[in-house]
């Protein structure tokens, strides 16, 4: 019997204002050396940590966002963004940052799937464990 | 008697920046810091609306450190808000007769 499971790590909350995000991205990457089939999903404020070119020297806190382009390298390869969450805002995917990872021919390729609700939904129904932030 | 109102939490996700606006009275500021300054982004058009129809009334301010952390330029922000840096967050502080934070 396999021991892996599928977890979903689902980030709802905009980015500094609050811990969550770092809190979420710490743990995933924790929990990427246990060798699970791990996705993130952002949707509603949670879109917003994927922005690109987010500059937190004037807040005074540590900027994670590059965080996040290394998770290929963690082999978290799949990253779901909700398209209605982004539209709600008046966001599109040019303006999130890219996040790649290597496929089977060594090519980077991207790990962010814009997904709609109802596919997201299908998404969750879908794991064995979700972990909400 | 004039009051400088805060909002530092995502218009998206809560009711604190309509509820500021529709408590701030004629010559009144109101202040976007932390989160709410996602709420600046002219592309967000319903949150957008809500800003502009306070404008004839209150002077809006967000805070541009809080914009830069959140990779929004102010280029972005919507017509007629002021970005100020942590001074001018002062100056506003002190150029009202008190300070509300809408949490």
């Amino acid at each position: 019997m396999s021991d892996t499971k599928r977890f979903l790590y689902v980030n709802r909350k905009a980015p500094h204002g609050t811990i969550y995000a770092l809190e979420s991205l710490e743990v995933v990457l924790i929990g990427a050396a246990f060798e699970q089939d791990v996705s993130l999903a952002f949707l509603d404020d949670g879109v917003f940590q994927l922005i690109k070119k987010q500059a937190t020297t004037g807040i005074g806190v540590k900027n994670f966002a590059p965080v996040y382009r290394a998770l290929g390298d963690y082999d978290v390869k799949k990253i779901f963004v909700e398209r209605e969450s982004l539209e709600e805002r008046g966001l599109s995917e040019d303006d999130l940052m890219e996040i790649t990872h290597e496929n089977d021919d060594e090519e980077d390729v991207s790990s962010v799937e814009i997904v709609d609700r109802a596919r997201m939904a299908e998404i969750m129904a879908a794991q064995d464990v979700i972990l909400s932030f | 008697m004039s009051t400088l109102h805060t909002v530092n939490k995502s218009p998206f996700d809560r009711g604190s920046l309509e509820s500021a606006l529709a408590h701030a009275l004629p010559g009144d500021a109101v202040l976007l810091i932390e989160d709410a300054v996602v709420g600046a982004r002219s592309a967000a058009a319903r949150i957008a609306e809500v800003l502009k129809a306070a404008m004839p009334a209150c002077s809006l301010y967000v805070l541009g450190p809080d914009l830069s952390a959140r990779g929004i330029p102010t280029t972005d922000v919507i017509d007629g808000m002021t970005v100020v840096d942590y001074a001018g967050f002062v100056d506003l502080v002190t150029g009202h007769d008190k300070t509300q934070a809408w949490l």
